[in-house]
């Protein structure tokens, strides 16, 4: 999973973090590289885990106060009531996963109960490992073999037969191609070596290809000025989500966009082993960060109330709009659209 | 015989073409080579099950030589040292050479016919070459790669070379641009798969455009052209004319 970060990097982190706290919480090994704070770090800030019961409470009670709501028969519009109820944010029928509590720390415990690995690079660099001319920037060297070493060790591509019990691994990569990791890519347009970052994904993909074992990358692509690279990254990936902040955006103050804060872009979903992938209804997603809770919904548009609604806005708002349907690329991406 | 076909893909994945030459050739009787670099074996073996072919089995009586990309490149990163005479065909990434000769050979050694195969024309099936670029390949090398392959496998042995690569209309990649564009011109038949331009839509998931270059073998002649639409499910792609889809008629 490729994460493109936003602008301050403020929700990718908090979307890598989930991805780990995930991990915990399910018992699975974890394995943690960064350039930026130390992995132990990152690890005591994981949210914690909300019980089952206060959660549901809560989401229950807001699903039961809207379909009261909703038992009225709409006068005006009443060609839509026969319509299912759109269901913006997740409904307590649907279990995946474990919600989080942002707000609090995962306790201590929970986080020793499962078994993790770290690579800080700073840490890795000043250590001599035997490095064979592997045609890379050392950074990425030293991440792959590090990761190799883990999986091959602790069995998780299903080399030791002995093993019964097999578990998940959970990579974390964070702030990848950034000049932390003592690559140009995000620096320069031409980069001293623009292969070292696709390399280091294609053997990425090879080893979680051979292993159980899932991997979070966040990468600050705003800052990487040469396209091409990333066009051959997203082709590399299998799911690509792009998460674009209003924080100092001028949308921050777009009333389009008053309940939220930023926009969920998914590029590029995965399409494995099978001819289909699993494409949803909508593309138009967008996030807000509650106090406690991280959602990403779909994207509504205000219902345009006002008398006076000039032509300014009305373009304005039709802009924007523009740029909320522009499709996934795993399907179709189209440039032109239909005015009605 | 000896045709080359180009399956280029912009704005969408036109992977499903790939599966479905694989299975095509196979349940043809054909010899078929295949350079898979981006999924693994077991992709490409689920969903081949799902078109009626197993994989494991035509591997198994030699009729598939298959080519799992990432694991050649692991083996060739953490492998131990190679023994002498024995060469990875993803040699080209650790940069002792930087053309894909290896690469070629492997191709070569795999439909050379032997004694005692009695399986129609080979097949060379390649998903998919933009990879190369990203891997270090330069164009030109490529562009050499697929030239030898051609002539070896279209000339020589009269069979058939399926290759894929993705392009973009605006694309900022030049290199792939380059490779694209040579790739067009060579090429006995495209089939340009792309996402529609008005965007997302549940039914229609693309359309492709077949291209015959008649052109290329006849001075005179004018390429064919033909657009459909289509949409894929989960083990078939029906196709239609444009406009015509089932959820609108």
């Amino acid at each position: 999973v490729f994460t493109e970060e936003d602008k301050y990097g403020l929700y990718s982190n908090l979307l890598f973090k989930y991805f780990l706290a995930e991990g915990v919480v399910c018992g699975h090994d974890l394995f943690v590289a960064s350039a930026k704070e130390h992995p132990d770090n990152i690890l005591k800030e994981l949210p914690a885990p909300l019980l089952d019961d206060s959660y549901g409470k809560e989401l229950g009670d807001e699903g039961a106060a809207k379909s009261e709501d909703f038992q009225d028969s709409m006068k005006i519009a009443w060609r839509y009531q026969n319509l299912p109820k759109m269901e913006a944010s997740p409904t307590t029928h649907t279990k995946f996963g474990h919600y989080y509590d942002i707000s609090k720390k995962m306790s201590p415990e929970l986080c020793q109960s499962v078994k993790w690995h770290s690579f800080y690079l700073h840490e890795e660099l000043s250590s001599e490992p035997a490095m064979r001319a592997w045609n890379m920037n050392s950074g990425y060297a030293k991440l792959l073999q590090s990761l190799q070493r883990i999986i091959s060790q602790e069995g998780f591509d299903g080399s030791d037969p002995q093993k019964k019990q097999r578990n998940v691994l959970r990579i974390g990569i964070q702030s990848l191609g950034s000049i932390l990791w003592g690559d140009d890519v995000c620096c320069s347009d031409c980069p001293e070596d623009p292969h070292s970052l696709t390399k280091f994904l294609y053997v990425l993909r090879g080893l979680l290809r051979k292993s159980l074992s899932a991997c979070i990358i966040t990468v600050p692509t705003h800052l990487i000025q040469n396209k091409a690279i990333m066009e051959r990254v997203t082709n590399l990936s299998d799911m690509v989500v792009g998460l674009e902040s209003f924080i100092g955006s001028e949308r921050e103050t777009n009333p389009l966009y008053k309940d939220y804060h930023g926009l969920v872009h998914v590029h590029q979903i995965p399409r494995l082993n099978s001819l289909i992938c699993d494409v949803s209804d909508t593309k138009d997603l967008a996030f807000r960060l509650k106090r406690k809770l991280f959602t990403i919904e779909r994207l509504h548009l205000p219902p345009d109330l006002s008398d006076t609604v000039s032509r300014a806005s009305k373009q304005d708002l039709a802009g924007s709009a523009k740029l909320l349907s522009s499709g996934c690329g795993a399907v179709a991406i189209g440039k032109r659209h239909l005015d009605f | 015989q000896g045709k080359f076909t180009l399956l280029r893909d912009t704005r969408t994945d036109g992977s499903f073409l790939v599966h479905h030459f694989l299975s095509f050739y196979l349940r043809a009787g054909c010899k078929v080579c295949f350079v898979a670099l981006l999924q693994s074996f077991s992709h490409y073996s689920i969903v081949a099950q799902k078109l009626g072919v197993s994989l494991a089995a035509a591997q198994e009586q030699g009729q598939l030589v298959f080519l799992e990309g990432l694991k050649s490149c692991l083996d060739l990163l953490f492998g131990e040292k190679e023994q002498p005479g024995e060469s990875s065909p993803l040699q080209f990434l650790s940069g002792s050479t930087s053309d894909l000769r290896a690469l070629f050979d492997f191709v070569r050694v795999s439909l050379t016919p032997s004694a005692q195969d009695s399986w129609k024309g080979p097949v060379l099936l390649v998903d998919d070459l933009s990879v190369l670029l990203s891997l270090g390949a330069a164009p030109v090398a490529v562009l050499d790669f697929t030239h030898y392959c051609q002539m070896s496998v279209c000339c020589q042995l009269k069979g058939n070379v399926v290759v894929l690569v993705h392009s973009n209309e605006d694309s900022e990649d030049e290199e792939n641009e380059l490779l694209v564009n040579s790739l067009c011109h060579h090429s006995d038949l495209i089939l340009w798969t792309e996402g529609l331009a008005t965007g997302f839509c549940k039914d229609v998931h693309g359309q492709i455009k077949i291209i015959k270059r008649l052109s290329l073998r006849q001075a005179a002649e004018q390429d064919l052209v033909q657009i459909y639409q289509y949409k894929i499910q989960d083990r078939n792609v029906t196709f239609f004319a444009r406009g015509l889809s089932a959820a609108v008629l």
